[in-house]
């Protein structure tokens, strides 16, 4: 392992999600990242997108992780983006192959990542989490008003609202939309630092497919001090565009003074829509893009952490 | 040929003829009042525990036998981006529960930002009727919910939102997902006030062709255009059974179809509604009233609403943004329409009064 440059990988499922991180991680490569894609790993011969992995030069196989499984030469890095239940069932079995997992069903086995706010922290787990695609929106906005807020009580509250383009929205997000806003809520707490959280979905049908907009709303204490909070968002913002650069603010950050309709504290609300990079899935399908931008940055730095320890 | 007026009044579908009697006698139609959860976007979600008994009390009391009663965007809604309830809806729902001697309890919930876990809690509180709402085009995403109703073994009714975005045909296959899911009955809901007359019939006879004989069809009006008496009358010429209204129109935008003008046409018309028109009115005008921070208008904002497809508790938050951001109402209504914002999308509103305002800036510093 010592002389090894990079760490290889294989894609389960290849779905649009799938898809998309395919062309992500490449263009990773070509720019000197440390993943190299080898495998993609579906179970439906005629899939599209094990066609266009085998057109990348990546070896495409309908037989399942199974398959993956039995060769003689494994994956370092497993990105699976397939949906919970399947993830559930093969987690431990990469683990006892030695394989680390990326995952991006909401399956949560292992702890959850958001790039700009603790993506170094996990770096040596054997199984992390991408949350959701409100989540990744979202939760570094909440982290970095908590920052700033941090010795005022920091964030008493936060409220996402993420809208996707129903086109966007698979049959996994919809049949299990629960599970979307208590997985997104729960990391609005647990990474964003808010003491309480809510996520709300919202599927707009509209066409054109509208790109994805997410309001964040956070309670602070009317003491907090704003200007910091307001330089904290423009700075989440900036850490935000490295890994997806149609990621951005619509509006300054709006401070509202306390009032009954705040429950008395200071709201701040903040704007921001994501755009998509179009590698494989449209631009208003920025909510798939941020997933698939934010599973490629933590593999790189998973992948740092484990070349550069030895 | 013209129907005659007397081939009108009789109604093909009854709701008695399908599910047989309530408890007080054979229904044509059965009445949903929804002041206490449509109304609640009235009254900026600010219910108290002892008006929630006393509408309820007088409703009963008048045969009303179903009433809805949660936060205005369902449960779960109490939040920033529709307001914060003054009393947990979950406390009003048991309130209800508890003062009502005939009438069941209904409660809404939408896919997205309640969860399966208020629903069981409005079950324990006293809740009966469980209401799912989702977009007309995304009744997928309450499948789950419709599930776990029937498991708990409450009666279900599914929402389509907006229904005025879609031809009958769409709508038709939306209501066919929920009732397959276990939904037990399907409003087409006019949330923006937008139907016009024959459009209401086309959609409530496109559903009860596709689910008429599992399921019933239910017709939920606003005011926004002045039409949610004639649109509910027309509604259960098609076949709608299930029909919702709000005592003094007391909801979102200009208010619902106002439940005791309803009652009274019904008498005129002989459709058995099992609701005492006099003791309505006086509930009306004794109990609800009172209740209300002002009568539900017909003016600039609302008719805007009903124009532009608006979704009608978009109204209050329009005015909140407008007059936090110096900008007109309308015009914030009118690019809510142009944007197609669905239910739900309160927050873009403020989006919308900043680009208003930073326009209007643009304006004044170039002359």
């Amino acid at each position: 392992m010592s002389t090894k440059q990079k760490l290889t990988a294989a894609i389960v499922g290849p779905g649009n999600i799938g898809t998309d991180l395919l062309y992500k991680l490449l263009r990773s490569a070509e720019n000197g990242g440390s993943i190299e894609p080898r495998w993609m790993i579906g179970v439906d011969p005629a899939s599209e997108g094990l066609r266009l992995a085998a057109d990348q030069g990546l070896e495409a196989s309908h037989e399942g992780v199974d398959w993956l499984l039995k060769q003689d030469v494994l994956p370092d890095l497993i990105f699976e983006a397939t949906s919970a239940y399947v993830h559930r069932e093969y987690a431990p079995r990469y683990e006892e192959a030695g394989i680390r997992a990326i995952d991006l069903t909401p399956a949560a086995v292992g702890p959850a990542v958001i790039p700009p706010v603790n993506g170094e922290e996990h770096v040596g787990a054997w199984n992390v989490n991408m949350i959701t695609c409100g989540g990744q929106a979202t939760i570094p906005m909440v982290a970095a008003v908590s920052r700033a807020a941090q010795g005022f009580g920091g964030v008493s509250y936060a409220e996402i609202v993420a809208s996707v383009s129903s086109m966007s929205a698979g049959p996994g997000t919809r049949a299990n939309i629960d599970e979307f806003t208590r997985t997104t809520s729960a990391g609005v707490m647990s990474i964003g630092g808010a003491e309480r959280g809510k996520a709300i979905i919202i599927l707009n049908p509209a066409e054109p497919p509208m790109i994805m907009r997410d309001t964040i709303y956070c309670a602070v204490s009317p003491d907090a001090d704003r200007d910091a909070i307001i330089a904290s968002v423009f700075a989440m913002e900036k850490a935000v565009q490295e890994y997806v650069p149609g990621y951005r603010l619509l509006q300054e950050p709006q401070i509202d003074e306390p009032s009954a309709a705040t429950q008395g504290q200071t709201k701040v609300s903040i704007f921001v829509e994501v755009e998509g990079a179009g590698d494989f899935l449209p631009p208003y399908a920025g909510n798939l893009d941020i997933m698939t931008a934010a599973a490629t940055q933590v593999g790189q730095n998973i992948a740092r952490s484990l070349l550069g320890g030895n | 040929m013209p129907a005659h007026a007397a081939d009108l009044n009789t109604l093909t579908r009854t709701w008695s003829g399908a599910h047989g009697t309530e408890p007080w006698g054979d229904l044509d139609l059965r009445l949903t009042d929804t002041c206490l959860r449509d109304g609640s976007h009235h009254k900026r979600h600010q219910f108290t525990a002892t008006e929630v008994h006393d509408i309820v009390e007088a409703l009963d009391a008048s045969g009303v036998p179903v009433i809805e009663v949660t936060h205005g965007d369902g449960l779960g809604g109490s939040s920033f981006n529709y307001g914060f309830s003054r009393t947990p809806e979950q406390e009003l729902i048991k309130i209800a529960a508890e003062t009502a001697k005939r009438a069941k309890i209904a409660f809404l919930m939408l896919p997205g930002l309640g969860t399966k876990d208020d629903i069981r809690a409005a079950q324990d509180n006293g809740g009966q009727i469980c209401r799912v709402a989702t977009h007309c085009t995304e009744a997928d995403v309450s499948i789950q919910h419709f599930g776990l109703a029937r498991e708990l073994g409450l009666e279900t009714v599914g929402f389509l939102m907006m229904s005025h975005t879609q031809p009958p045909e769409v709508l038709a296959k939306q209501a066919r997902i929920m009732v397959d899911a276990g939904c037990q009955c399907v409003y087409v809901v006019d949330s923006a006030g937008a139907l016009v007359m024959e459009q209401t019939a086309d959609r409530v006879s496109a559903l009860v062709a596709e689910i008429g004989h599992e399921a019933t069809v239910g017709f939920h009006g606003h005011e926004n255009l002045g039409l949610g008496v004639a649109n509910t009358v027309i509604a259960a010429r098609a076949g709608a059974t299930q029909i919702d209204g709000s005592v003094r129109r007391f909801g979102a935008g200009a208010g619902n179809t106002p439940l005791e003008a309803f009652v009274g046409v019904c008498d005129k018309l002989g459709w058995k509604t099992g609701i005492d028109f006099l003791t309505i009115v006086d509930a009306s005008e004794d109990v609800v009233r009172p209740a209300m921070p002002e009568e539900c208008q017909l003016d600039r904002m609302t008719l805007m609403m009903g124009y532009a497809g608006v979704y009608s508790s978009f109204l209050k938050h329009a005015g909140n943004a407008a007059e936090r951001y110096g900008v007109s109402g309308a015009k914030i209504l009118l690019e809510a329409g142009r944007r197609k914002l669905i239910g739900g999308q309160e927050d873009q509103l403020i989006d919308i009064a900043l680009m208003l305002r930073a326009e209007a800036d643009k304006v004044a510093s170039n002359s």
